[in-house]
């Protein structure tokens, strides 16, 4: 009787740890990391413990929208769908966006502004990524291709993606794009090609990543420096920045801010 | 009852059809490619790691740096040179890799259509040598 007791708690014990072995590698990003003591960031580096923005769309004009979509597109091979061939009777159906604009009805479409002032109807309202705090996007992906960083940025790993679009289904603000086709046919006009930022292929989602390759080497995202001041990036996690301070002193909106997916992208009105 | 002769003949047939991609290429293995330095890499005399590492380990180094860049936000390489000199590399398969081995199609596409491998990175990444065409 002691020996079968014996045994099975020893079976039981492994039976346990194996299963954690298993579970572990389930979970191991990739075959192959530089250990650490190999690698750093760059010096100039820029860090924050939740990255957010703050467009002030009293300042926008329709110049800086223009300046602010093109340079995005242009730094960050993004295609122009009107160049793709087929199928063409979709053709304006189909767009790859980061950052686009909108009408104030379709990015609050949960504001009942029946009388909305003049003002508003006017203005072009800039949206992107909201590099939400609770990503609904993160929590679909099943290959952990989306997630979500120390800093708060919602990034895309696009080598793992295989192109499912549950995150699109997942995103309540539309900030996902689907390749339907290789996104270099609406490159053609574009020679040379962005070398630093690598294009997409058919098959993957993608959407905007904060910049997050500028950040690297300390420089801020391109669509704020073309803003003329009209975008305000920072860290939002810090209380003593630039950022906090704006917010502190102006009234701000947020997209769809009941769906509890806390955006960090903030509008002054 | 003797089909001894419809036999042999059929089995000599055979042999010489199986074995037919021998006597086709005459024998010889297809010469293994020798891939092009280019100038710039000449000049640099040196890979990130021992030219016999390279070329074992060299997709296991770029998953790795692939993996540290997007998922760990290092984007700096740090490695010991023969000479025990550190040495830093920016982790980019397009400005780092093809900035030096500025010939991808004599040096990587060389030895990767003779192993028959074909790395899909091209889907996506830029080869920046290539000045006027958009891939
Ligand atoms: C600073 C220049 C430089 C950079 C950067 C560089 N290489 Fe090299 N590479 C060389 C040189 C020089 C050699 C030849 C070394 C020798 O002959 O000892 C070489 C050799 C190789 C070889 C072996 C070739 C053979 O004939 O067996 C491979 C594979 C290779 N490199 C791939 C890469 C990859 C992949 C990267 C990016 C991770 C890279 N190299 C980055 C200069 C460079
Ligand atoms: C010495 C010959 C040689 C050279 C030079 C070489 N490669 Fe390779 N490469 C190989 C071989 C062989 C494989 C396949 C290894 C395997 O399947 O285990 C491979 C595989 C790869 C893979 C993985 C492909 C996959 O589908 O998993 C990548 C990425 C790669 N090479 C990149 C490069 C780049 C970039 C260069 C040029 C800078 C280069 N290689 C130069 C021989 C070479
Ligand atoms: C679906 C598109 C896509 C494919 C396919 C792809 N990559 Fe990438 N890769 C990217 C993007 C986007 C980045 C992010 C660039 C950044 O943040 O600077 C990246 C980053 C990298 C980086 C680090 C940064 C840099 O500039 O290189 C490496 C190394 C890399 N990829 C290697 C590879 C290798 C090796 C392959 C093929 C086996 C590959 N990638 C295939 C899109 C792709």
């Amino acid at each position: 009787m002691k020996n079968r007791r014996d045994f099975l708690k020893v079976a039981g014990a492994s039976a346990l740890g194996l299963s954690t072995l298993s579970a572990g590698n389930a979970f191991a990003i990739g075959e192959h990391f530089i250990p650490a003591d190999q690698t750093k960031k760059k010096d100039s580096v820029l860090e924050g413990t939740r990255w957010g923005m703050v467009i002030d769309t009293r300042k926008l004009t329709p110049e800086i929208v223009e300046d602010v979509t093109h340079i995005c597109r242009e730094k960050h091979n993004v295609p122009d769908c009107q160049l793709f061939e087929e199928p063409k009777k979709n053709k304006e159906h189909h767009e790859i966006k980061w950052i686009w604009e909108e009408h104030f009805h379709n990015a609050f479409p949960n504001m009942a502004a029946d009388f909305l002032a003049k003002k508003l109807e006017d203005t072009p309202f800039l949206v992107l990524c909201n590099q939400c705090e609770n990503p609904p996007c993160v929590r679909a992906c099943p290959t952990k291709a989306t997630f979500k960083r120390p800093d708060g940025i919602v990034l895309m790993d696009f080598h793992r993606c295989i192109g499912c679009r549950f995150c699109m289904a997942a995103c309540p603000y539309g900030s996902r794009s689907f390749n339907f086709q290789d996104p270099r046919n609406g490159l053609v006009d574009r020679k040379p090609t962005n070398p630093d930022f690598p294009t997409r292929m058919k098959g993957v989602v993608e959407k905007c990543n904060f910049c997050a390759e500028r950040l690297a080497v300390g420089e801020m995202p391109h669509c704020v420096e073309v803003s003329k001041g009209a975008i305000t990036f920072g860290d939002i996690g810090d209380e003593h920045s630039e950022i906090r301070l704006m917010l502190e002193e102006n009234y701000t909106i947020r997209r769809k801010v009941a769906l509890g997916t806390g955006p960090s992208v903030f509008y002054i009105v | 009852m003797n089909d001894k002769i419809k036999i042999i003949a059929g089995l000599a047939i055979f042999v010489l059809i199986f074995t037919c991609p021998f006597w086709i290429n005459g024998g010889k293995a297809k010469d293994v490619p020798k891939p092009v330095l280019s100038e710039k890499a000449l000049a640099a005399k040196t890979c990130v790691l021992p030219k016999d590492e390279m070329a074992k380990n060299h997709m296991q180094l770029l998953d790795g740096w692939r993996n540290s860049v997007v998922r760990n936000e290092q984007r700096v390489y740090i490695i010991k040179d023969a000479n025990g000199i550190e040495k830093e590399y920016d982790m980019s398969l397009s400005n780092t890799c093809l900035a030096c081995h500025t010939n991808k199609a004599e040096f990587c596409d060389k030895c990767h259509e003779y192993a028959s491998v074909n790395p899909y990175c091209w889907d996506c990444h830029v080869d920046p040598n290539v000045k006027e065409a958009s891939l």
